[in-house]
């Protein structure tokens, strides 16, 4: 086991000590542990199995079910274009493609130097801003594809320390 | 109704203690700011405006409580300030930013000069500022769930209590079960979830039914693309629909209660959260509430983001830790859900009416609305319409009304196509349908649902095709796999709706979407497959023609599809001076050629139509093409 492999399972356990063992928590503990590493490793859901005694693949089923969980490391930075339907129509999948384009990656992925990762949201309801893109838990209305730009260079001039966000 | 001695003394001490914080904070000699920062003020600055506000407050050294409140509904204005200054009315301001706030501030707390040109309108009749009373939708608003959204702080359980909150739940609890019961069968309330079943039936059922314990299940999954209300009422006033669970476990003799709230509403979470903690600590919730005999306790359940589990049986089996997967019904949830015991599920908006019902008495709610639809109706407006927001309208309003008076119409004098109305499992209304009062039983005849209540309206510009394509996509995307009919079967009828919206349809495809649309209904278990296809039933009865235009001549009239358009600048109207559009094209696809006339590069060119609103208004040298072939070949180079 890897020096890594071992400190996800210590974090893991040390996470699972707020809960009771019934299978009834294992949403909430899948947020949880997914709020505190930012994702869900293999290592993590072979402990929650055991803890809950459950199979580990009842415990992938549900991780893989649901759109909130995600399987690899998250970037620094989250980009969710929201997708609802007053976005898709305002052109929601244009800012997608636009996001795509700027950072070069695709839906669920995570930019190679760790800074993004991009993923699209079904609605956050606030589709009179639309179309919407959260960054980081902000809502930001009216992104369009210069603004993907104007967002990203702020992020790009916060990072060589120019100015603070 | 028995009198119970507790319950008054208890609730009363509760009540006076709330109303003397209210009037302390409502007191004569200052003013008051409230700014809304529910989800849609956040995403438009309120933040910043908040901080600006307190900021500026604490520079000037002034008495001003800075408070947060929730969404007031006019979402087209966000950032919204409401001022309370002693001598005038209250105003609220409209599309606030900073510079404006600490002008607020400074002029208007500070000076006397109420800023007329920022006003949005005063909350009540006066001489001085026209009012929002005055708006043509106040004739048809009847605000009653979304009575404090917007005016009080939702992290205050004061506030609440102050207005009358929670004297139903003294009342509730002072009646028999059988009386509460009793009383919301006769105001005819039906659920606001979508499928408006009879909330007193449902209650009655659940009581009935032999199992303990029996829980009840607040379902705030909001789920469909384009809606926003339970997010708005649970960022608002999340202390209503925590009473509408009591009363409810009160009446049907449960002990446990779950509100599940989408985790991707993180600000409805921490607000439930909050209110819940608050009304423990009043000893609204817990053992014994208000010193009566009723124990129950409420947690806070964060869906992971799967449509489907605002179905009941699929919400029940998250809640139970595993994948929201419906299941058949009969057994319904009322007699054996949770655990397999009785569970009462309802959704946001119909247990935030229940304070009201009994309050008020069930002949007060059954005397609004239709014959067979009581009450009010909630919508979130959004798309293609003047003021975007939410809105409450008695049972019975017509589309036209909520559209046009409420919703005040199309922007930039565009034409109204169709409004899609219930989110994917609803359906698309074209203008034809625009004079029918909507209850529940009039949109299912036209072919649409009630829903929860997402209302998004379409103009010209947006393709009826391409809209039934993507609310296909998402039904098939989101659909849990069980039943084989809405596994595949959405699968095929998006495979040949693909085709149509890049030129590649056929005609007889369309008999064929029919008939699968038939199979799934059919064919599936859950109400997600049930209606899986009724956008697209809906656009092919009222807008079969722009299906023709697609297939047969490669032509999306809307000029939205993305395949059979092409951008092309006007080599007539293109001003050689101006390089706005070669600016701003993120492709960089746009170059001048010799005469300094800008030309696109169709290869290049990802049709984002960045360029079209860049040229300026008096040039307007861009258009759309469909079918793409319209571009002159010569020109393409």
């Amino acid at each position: 086991m890897t020096a890594k492999e071992d400190k996800i399972k210590q974090e893991t356990r040390r996470i699972l000590k707020r809960f009771g063992r019934k299978r009834g928590n294992l949403i909430p503990i899948l947020q949880r542990v997914q709020r505190e590493l930012g994702y869900l490793p293999r290592e993590a859901m072979l402990e929650i199995a055991q803890f809950l005694g459950i199979t580990e693949i009842d415990v992938y089923g549900v991780v893989t079910f649901y759109n909130q969980f995600r399987l690899n490391p998250p970037g620094k930075h989250s980009i969710r274009v929201c997708l609802g339907t007053a976005c898709h129509m305002k052109g929601g999948y244009i800012t997608l493609d636009a996001w795509k384009r700027r950072l070069g990656i695709d839906l669920k992925q995570t930019t190679p130097d760790g800074e993004f990762d991009l993923d699209s949201v079904a609605c956050v309801g606030c589709c009179v801003m639309a179309p919407v893109t959260v960054i980081d838990d902000k809502p930001q209305g009216k992104v369009e594809p210069t603004k993907v730009d104007g967002l990203l260079l702020a992020f790009g001039l916060e990072k060589e320390g120019k100015v603070s966000q | 109704m028995k009198v119970s001695e507790p319950v008054v003394s208890a609730f009363q001490e509760i009540k006076s203690r709330a109303q003397s914080h209210w009037q302390e904070l409502w007191n004569d000699s200052r003013a008051v700011i409230l700014v809304g920062t529910a989800t849609c003020g956040r995403a438009a600055g309120a933040l910043e405006v908040l901080e600006t506000l307190r900021n500026e407050v604490k520079k000037q050294k002034l008495d001003c409580p800075v408070i947060e409140v929730g969404c007031l509904g006019h979402c087209y204005a966000e950032p919204l300030v409401i001022i309370s200054k002693p001598t005038y009315p209250p105003i609220c301001y409209g599309h606030v930013n900073p510079v404006i706030a600490e002008r607020l501030v400074r002029d208007f707390i500070l000076g006397d000069d109420p800023c007329l040109e920022f006003v949005l309108g005063a909350l009540e009749e006066n001489d001085l500022v026209p009012s929002l009373l005055d708006f043509p939708r106040a004739k048809y608003e009847k605000k009653i769930i979304l009575k404090n959204c917007g005016l009080i702080d939702p992290e205050q359980i004061d506030h609440y209590i102050a207005g009358g909150g929670y004297a139903a739940l003294a009342k509730a609890l002072q009646m028999e079960p059988a009386e509460i019961i009793d009383e919301v069968r006769r105001s005819k309330l039906r659920g606001r979830g979508g499928a408006g079943f009879p909330t007193g039936q449902k209650w009655e059922i659940c009581r009935s039914a032999p199992g303990k314990p029996k829980y009840v299940i607040c379902n705030g999954d909001e789920g469909d693309p384009g809606a926003f209300m339970d997010r708005a009422i649970l960022e608002s006033d999340p202390h209503s629909v925590l009473e509408g669970m009591l009363i409810a476990g009160y009446a049907i003799g449960a002990r446990y209660g779950y509100i599940y709230v989408r985790a991707e509403y993180p600000l409805a979470v921490h607000r439930v959260q909050v209110a819940l903690k608050q009304a423990r600590r009043e000893g609204l919730l817990g053992r014994h509430i208000l010193g009566s005999h009723f124990s129950f306790d409420i947690r806070l359940f964060q869906g992971s983001g799967a449509f489907v589990c605002g179905e009941e049986t699929a919400l029940i089996a998250s809640l139970e830790g595993k994948a929201g997967i419906p299941h058949h019904r009969p057994p319904y949830p009322a007699t054996k859900g949770f655990y397999g015991k009785p569970t009462l599920i309802n959704n946001v908006k119909t247990l935030a009416s229940i304070r009201h019902i009994i309050e008020n008495g069930a002949e007060w709610f059954a005397s609004i609305g239709t014959e067979q639809s009581k009450g009010t109706a909630v919508f979130a407006l959004a798309g293609e319409i003047v003021n975007t927001g939410l809105v409450e309208v008695p049972m019975g309003t017509t589309l036209r009304q909520v559209i046009f008076d409420v919703g005040s119409g199309i922007p930039g004098g565009k034409r109204f196509k169709a409004v899609q109305i219930g989110g994917p499992s609803g359906g698309c209304l074209p203008e034809s349908a625009l004079d029918l009062p909507i209850d529940f039983e009039s949109l299912s005849d036209a072919g649409a649902m009630m829903g929860s209540g997402g209302m998004v309206v379409l103009d010209e510009d947006d393709c009826m095709v391409e809209l039934a394509r993507y609310l296909l996509e998402f039904t098939q995307r989101e659909s849990c796999g069980q039943c084989t009919f809405c596994r595949l079967g959405t699968k095929q009828m998006l495979a040949v709706l693909n085709d149509f919206t890049i030129g590649k349809g056929k005609l007889e495809d369309l008999a064929l979407l029919a008939e699968l649309a038939e199979d799934i209904k059919a064919g599936s278990l859950c109400g997600l497959g049930k209606t899986a296809p009724n956008p697209i039933l809906t656009t092919l009865r009222y807008f079969r023609d722009e299906y023709e235009a697609h297939i047969m001549e490669g032509r999306c009239p809307a000029l939205m599809c993305r395949e059979l358009i092409a951008y092309y600048i006007l080599p007539e109207k293109c001003e050689r001076s101006c390089d706005a559009c070669i600016g701003t094209c993120t492709v960089e696809a746009i170059s001048p050629n010799k005469q300094r006339i800008k030309v696109i590069d169709q290869e290049k060119c990802v049709k984002c139509g960045t360029c079209l609103k860049s040229c300026p208004p008096q040039y307007s040298a861009i258009v759309k093409l469909s079918p793409p072939s319209k571009v002159p070949v010569a020109k393409m180079k």
